[in-house]
């Protein structure tokens, strides 16, 4: 192994890198700037539409009722709802969003409310759609209130105190800090970007850089030289695993940048809106930095062992096309662990601490929530290590094979 | 100087079985002297050269190249050779002063050998107008001179031309040719592969007959015209392969 040569070809490699538009877009501009933005578009966009959704007065359709005026009345006056006329073809408006919801009022229901024993109200909705969510919520806490006011009175008619059916109130208070907070609440989800953006920045230097040089013919002219086929291979290594690790550090440095700033415009406003909040203990969720630095640190071995593989994979291939083919549907195979990774319920334990991928977003989740079980980071670091090792050592084997390297 | 012995590259391919792309070939090409590798496409030129490059492994027999064998001291011979071919192509997004210098580091050359050699090429070569743009945007021609400096960098003592003016016009043809004779003249040992007879008469002062891989006939101009009784070459080279009596 010579130092200087592999020195030398990964200079040439990054300036050349460098020089491409197209590497520039998935190693540098993508990361900074298109996924921290998709991100938190995409977060926007949902917190716009649930808003839009709420906004909107949802119209309901009475069934039955006429021998309920009282309550019919008073199920008028909700402001949050828009009474509409009642129609035979409801089902259909329901399926067509035309009315959100129905609600079928049993026959004599008034006169039995104040027995003390009614027929069930049914509420008809759109399973899993929003807005008939909504208006479902809605009537159902109008029957709710109802129903309370009804137990209220008659346990008032018989002079018993109301706490006889609730005798007391239940209250939560969070306790955990608002690192350990954010930690449960991003670690599923940071490690799952941080594996797609290690592997998506990786992915266009390692074609360029093998089945592209060799549909270009340049394989040809650097392989004429004197340099070793061992320092080739890591000289490229390098400048593959600078995109991965550049498009991961860079994502994650403006996703940061771009929570901070949320937060603070979040917190500003929130402040001025309802100070007292934060005093009653409301603290902004945040992401502790020793997780965040554990996390890039165990992501580094994943690194070398995500640029190892899809150079070798792109090797074989012989233009960039056939790569993309090969290379392509890779991204299903890392992601499917990192999903697996983001369920609730999946726990750390000695046996998924060496599935690649799964672990260390496990892991990740652990650490990003202040959790440090350190037998398990040295073993998922150290199975980490060896799989980059064994894969890197499979790309110096594909280089110095001819059917790979002159494949026709 | 370059010697093979017994020079022998099988592949293996799956639907057509092996293929002995080169067969028991030896021959010897000196200092001062252009030795032609003739034959028609598929025939084991490109194979024989990139063995003696070291680009391939030989599956038996060697060859000494610049007094290193190929076998056993690869790195050595390719420090020794310059390997110029129709499919050795040039970095788009380097400049051609980059190019030819990270060739010369790749050989070993300190910055200011580098930088010392990159000058006199471009003088030799008369580069200068283009030296600093991007070798995506040059022409053929430009193309040509770039790569010939990526072959000289380092002052080989064995230059290996496989089919170099394959698709040239005849300007960018003839410079090459022209470059060529003068590592000839420079006492280089040169081995020029080529399926275009004028060139062989031209350029060559050994030729060695290649077909289906082996080594049919060698010998000057002169001996194999004697050997086959014709003065065209293109008979003497269908005759040497048996081809039409083959047909």
């Amino acid at each position: 192994m010579n130092v200087r040569n592999i020195v030398t070809v990964y200079l040439k490699e990054l300036k050349d890198t460098l020089r491409d538009r197209r590497a520039l877009l998935s190693m540098i501009i993508i990361p900074t700037f298109v996924m921290p933005a998709l991100t938190f578009g995409v977060g926007r966009m949902a917190v716009a539409v649930v808003s839009k959704a709420k906004e909107e007065t949802p119209t309901v359709m009475i069934l039955g009722g006429e021998d309920s005026p009282g309550i019919v009345a008073q199920f008028r006056e909700v402001k949050k709802l828009k009474i509409v006329p009642y129609a035979a073809d409801w089902k259909q408006q329901i399926s067509d969003k035309k009315v959100r919801v129905a609600v079928q009022i049993p026959a004599g229901f008034e006169a039995r409310v104040k027995a003390g024993a009614a027929d069930p109200v049914i509420i008809y909705d759109y399973e899993g759609e929003l807005k008939s969510g909504f208006a479902a919520g809605e009537v159902d806490k109008f029957f709710r209130e109802l129903r309370d006011r009804a137990v209220s009175a008659q346990l008032a008619a018989r002079s018993l105190p109301a706490t006889l059916v609730k005798p007391f109130e239940i209250n939560r208070q969070n306790v955990a800090s608002p690192e350990k907070v954010g930690g449960n609440l991003l670690g599923g989800i940071v490690p799952y970007i941080i594996v797609i953006l290690c592997f998506t920045g990786a992915m266009y230097p390692a074609m360029d850089l093998t089945a592209g040089e060799k549909e270009r013919g340049t394989m040809e002219t650097l392989l004429c030289s004197p340099v070793a086929r061992g320092d080739i291979v890591l000289g490229k290594f390098f400048m593959v695993l600078t995109g991965s690790l550049s498009a991961m550090l860079l994502s994650l440095t403006s996703m940061g940048l771009s929570a901070a700033a949320a937060g603070m415009f979040i917190g500003s406003h929130a402040r001025a809106a309802a100070g007292a909040a934060r005093a009653s203990g409301g603290a902004m969720p945040t992401i502790d930095p020793a997780g965040l630095l554990g996390v890039v640190g165990m992501v580094l071995p994943v690194a070398v062992f995500f640029s190892a593989i899809i150079f070798t994979v792109a090797l074989f291939a012989k233009s960039y096309k056939e790569a993309q083919s090969y290379v392509g549907p890779m991204i299903i195979v890392v992601i499917l662990p990192a999903v697996v990774g983001m369920l609730p319920g999946i726990d750390l334990n000695a046996r998924l601490a060496v599935v690649p991928i799964l672990n260390l977003s496990l892991v990740c989740k652990e650490m990003l929530s202040g959790i440090w079980h350190w037998n398990y980071i040295a073993l998922i670091f150290g199975s980490s290590c060896l799989y980059a090792v064994v894969a890197l050592w499979l790309a110096v084997r594909m280089f110095n094979r001819e059917a790979v390297i002159f494949r026709a | 100087m370059i010697e093979a012995q017994h020079l022998t590259k099988i592949f293996r391919d799956k639907k057509r079985g092996e293929i002995r792309a080169v067969d028991d070939i030896s021959f010897r090409a000196e200092p001062g002297r252009i030795y032609g590798l003739l034959g028609a496409n598929g025939a084991g030129k490109t194979t024989t050269l990139r063995l003696l490059a070291t680009l391939l492994q030989p599956t038996s027999g060697t060859a000494t190249v610049g007094g290193f064998d190929i076998v056993r001291e690869p790195e050595k011979v390719r420090a020794h050779v310059g390997f110029l071919a129709a499919s050795t192509a040039l970095y788009g997004r380097l400049t051609a002063r980059e190019m030819v210098a990270y060739f010369g580091r790749l050989h070993g050359l300190s910055e200011s050998e580098v930088n010392a050699r990159t000058k006199q090429l471009a003088d030799e070569l008369d580069m200068h107008d283009f030296l600093d743009r991007r070798c995506e945007k040059f022409s053929t021609g430009m193309k040509q001179k770039t790569s010939i400096a990526r072959t000289l960098v380092h002052d080989p003592e064995v230059m290996i031309f496989d089919e170099p003016t394959l698709g040239l016009d005849v300007m960018t043809a003839r410079a090459i040719v022209r470059f060529v004779r003068d590592c000839r003249a420079r006492g280089k040992t040169v081995i020029y592969s080529t399926h275009i007879m004028s060139e062989v008469e031209k350029l060559c002062d050994v030729i060695g007959i290649i077909h289906d891989g082996k080594l049919l006939a060698q010998g000057t101009l002169a001996e194999l015209r004697a050997r086959y009784d014709e003065q065209d070459f293109e008979e003497v080279f269908v005759k040497a392969i048996g081809a039409e009596e083959a047909a």
